[in-house]
């Protein structure tokens, strides 16, 4: 008994860096990955295979601007396939990243330190990857700019009492300061790197991307002014994302669409993904790269807790949405209702909740939020799970709307599954690049978890 | 500034107690023209060599609020103005739909200004600067700290401030070529 209880009590504290650090260890250890560390075959190979995913991309969207949205499985009533389920995927696993850097540097929860950079790194690939939907979903990327308002010989401007609109200012809004808030945490750092860096040309670059930081205390309280006020504007952006997506289905007519649960569900089920995402990169990244005394057994925990609250707001919004449909008495809510039971999607409805509802229960158990394997499994699920989502919002309410006579169904061809599976190929080719090119833990703010970084105040 | 054959003399400490110590002695000793560099940030050191005015909040509040008026302004230009469309009636300046873009570009511009705001009033980027002339400098973004004391400053006489400096016991001295 008082073992089990010192144990539990020994695993609650976890710390969030490992002991025995200091300034210059923790510096030489994050640093020397990218300065030092020479390229290992799995990472070659590793990188080789994503690469080829990312061709595979590029030749499934050459062959869609040569013949147009017919090679997708799309047509009316389903005219939104899978463009928007990926879209919506990649937008809310990039959540999870200003989530950890913004909103968590608010309320003070210094443990995210070694984990934001490569979440904000994970953040932008993954925007970059959800931009990627609405940039080729009509099949004419070259009339893109379409979406942005500017004088034209036409004399019109775009729509902008339109969800669709509104998206286009929210998701360049959260591309664009997510960048800089992941720049401006990297100059500090790079000027570590310049300093480090043994290699001329490394030097250069380096030295160029840090624009001669130098660590004035003068720079150092106007920059953490700026961090600060921009951790102050990412978190009601970060919030009104998903909201503004969710926005595209509830201010639409369609049963299933149509409701106001929907931007907060959204937002739930965007963390909720995006910490899966989190822990399937930080679980292999901190084995591999030997950084166990910087993610801890401590950040998974508390990342796994962020996990298991925001799957149950997710399943909170799944039980309102269903008895909305009973309660509400519109007869085509309810026939949605029954459609996602016993439909011909039902399936993909069941295996939605199997993926968001049951398996991630498992993390009630501590055993299993301690377990790396586990943790990894679990956010893998529910990467799946999440994508099924976005699947049964969009295509059971599309596939059985109000009139029989318009109903269909939707089967995706080989050139929607290379698409996305183009992108995740995208997305990891970017991480792999990412960790050996920036440090992929913020060096500076790991400098100020050490005990040896307070300092007493003026007595 | 005029050029001066000294930049200032600077001393290394080992740890962020004895700068923020050797700064706040520094300032209260009447040097005004000081700098102390540390690996990161440091909250107590801006108000230890005497930093008071910070105006990132302001420029930011700026910002914010230009993009704020700029966004519903654009909007109502299109919307009520240039190209007015009847949708079911309403009105041409249908504020309620323009909130959310109203916001995101309060943020874009808030967010913008935070940013060019901080690098500008730094300086920032300066890739030449005479404090990396000092070869010891190297460590200021890894474990050690520093303090200057500018030439420029009217107490200044480059024997004074290595007296002063080597009084605060540092663990080394060097002086900064301009």
């Amino acid at each position: 008994m008082a073992d089990q209880l010192n144990e539990s009590t020994v695993v609650n504290k976890a710390p969030v860096i490992a002991p025995g650090h200091n300034f210059a260890t923790v510096t030489d250890k994050i640093s020397s990955i990218v300065l030092t560390r020479p390229i290992s075959n799995g990472w070659v190979v590793g990188f080789a295979a994503m690469f080829m995913c990312t061709m595979m991309l590029l030749y499934a969207l050459g062959y869609l601007f040569v013949r147009g949205v017919g090679i997708w499985g799309i047509n009316i009533p389903i005219g939104w396939g899978f463009a928007i389920v990926n879209f919506v995927w990649w937008i809310g696993i990039g959540h999870a990243g200003t989530l950890i850097s913004a909103i968590l540097l608010l309320l003070r929860q210094s443990w995210r330190n070694s984990i934001n950079r490569f979440a904000e790194a994970m953040t932008l690939f993954a925007v970059a990857c959800a931009g990627v939907f609405p940039g080729v979903h009509t099949g004419r990327p070259w009339l893109d700019y379409w979406m942005f308002p500017y004088p034209n010989t036409m004399s019109y401007w775009p729509q902008f009492r339109s969800p669709l609109m509104w998206d286009v200012f929210a998701v360049s809004t959260y591309f664009t300061v997510s960048l800089m808030f992941w720049f401006i945490g990297l100059i500090p750092d790079f000027a570590t790197l310049r300093d480090r860096a043994e290699n001329k040309y490394a030097r250069m670059i380096y030295g160029l991307l840090g624009m001669g930081w130098r660590g004035s205390a003068r720079h150092w309280a106007r920059y953490e002014m700026a961090y600060l006020l921009l951790a102050g504007l990412a978190t009601p952006l970060v919030l009104s994302v998903h909201t503004v997506v969710s926005f595209d289905f509830a201010v639409g007519i369609v049963p299933g669409w149509h409701t106001t649960i929907f931007p907060p569900y959204f937002v739930a089920g965007a963390i909720y993904s995006g910490f899966a995402m989190v822990l399937m990169l930080a679980i292999p990244i901190r084995k591999i790269y030997g950084l166990e005394d910087f993610i801890t057994d401590r950040h998974l925990q508390n990342s796994a807790k962020v996990m298991l609250a925001t799957g149950w707001i997710v399943a909170y919004g799944y039980a309102v949405e269903a008895f909305m449909g009973w309660y509400g008495g519109n007869r085509y809510d309810q026939t949605l209702l029954w459609n996602r039971l016993h439909g011909p999607y039902s399936f993909w409805y069941y295996s939605l909740l199997i993926c968001n509802l049951g398996i991630p229960q498992l993390l009630w158990i501590r055993k299993m939020r301690n377990s790396p394997v586990w943790l990894f499994l679990i956010s893998l699920v529910i990467l799946v799970g999440m994508w099924l989502e976005r699947f049964v919002i969009v295509v059971i309410s599309l596939a059985r709307d109000f009139l029989p006579s318009s109903w269909g169904m939707y089967y995706p061809t080989r050139w929607d599954w290379m698409t996305y599976a183009g992108t995740i190929g995208m997305f990891l080719m970017c991480m792999f690049l990412f960790v050996r090119i920036l440090p992929m833990i913020s060096i500076f703010e790991m400098r100020t978890l050490l005990p040896e970084a307070e300092v007493k105040h003026k007595k | 500034m005029k050029t001066l054959p000294i930049y200032g003399t600077m001393a290394e400490f080992a740890s962020a107690q004895q700068l923020v110590d050797a700064a706040r002695k520094t300032h209260s000793a009447g040097y005004t023209k000081i700098d102390a560099y540390s690996p990161f940030p440091v909250e107590e050191l801006a108000e230890a060599i005497g930093f008071h005015k910070n105006y990132v909040p302001l420029v930011t509040l700026i910002g914010a609020i230009t993009g704020g008026v700029l966004g519903y302004l654009m909007q109502y230009y299109c919307a009520a103005i240039s190209y007015p469309t009847n949708i079911g009636g309403r009105p041409y300046n249908s504020w309620p739909a323009f909130i959310i873009i109203t916001f995101e570009m309060t943020i874009l511009f808030g967010a913008i200004s935070a940013v060019l705001g901080m690098l500008a009033l730094n300086g920032l980027p300066m890739p030449y600067h005479p404090v990396f002339h000092v070869p010891r400098f190297a460590f200021a973004t890894k474990d050690r700290f520093f303090l200057i004391i500018f030439a420029t400053d009217p107490k200044y006489d480059a024997q004074g401030a290595r007296q002063f400096l080597e009084g605060l016991q540092p663990q080394s001295i060097s002086e900064v070529p301009s």
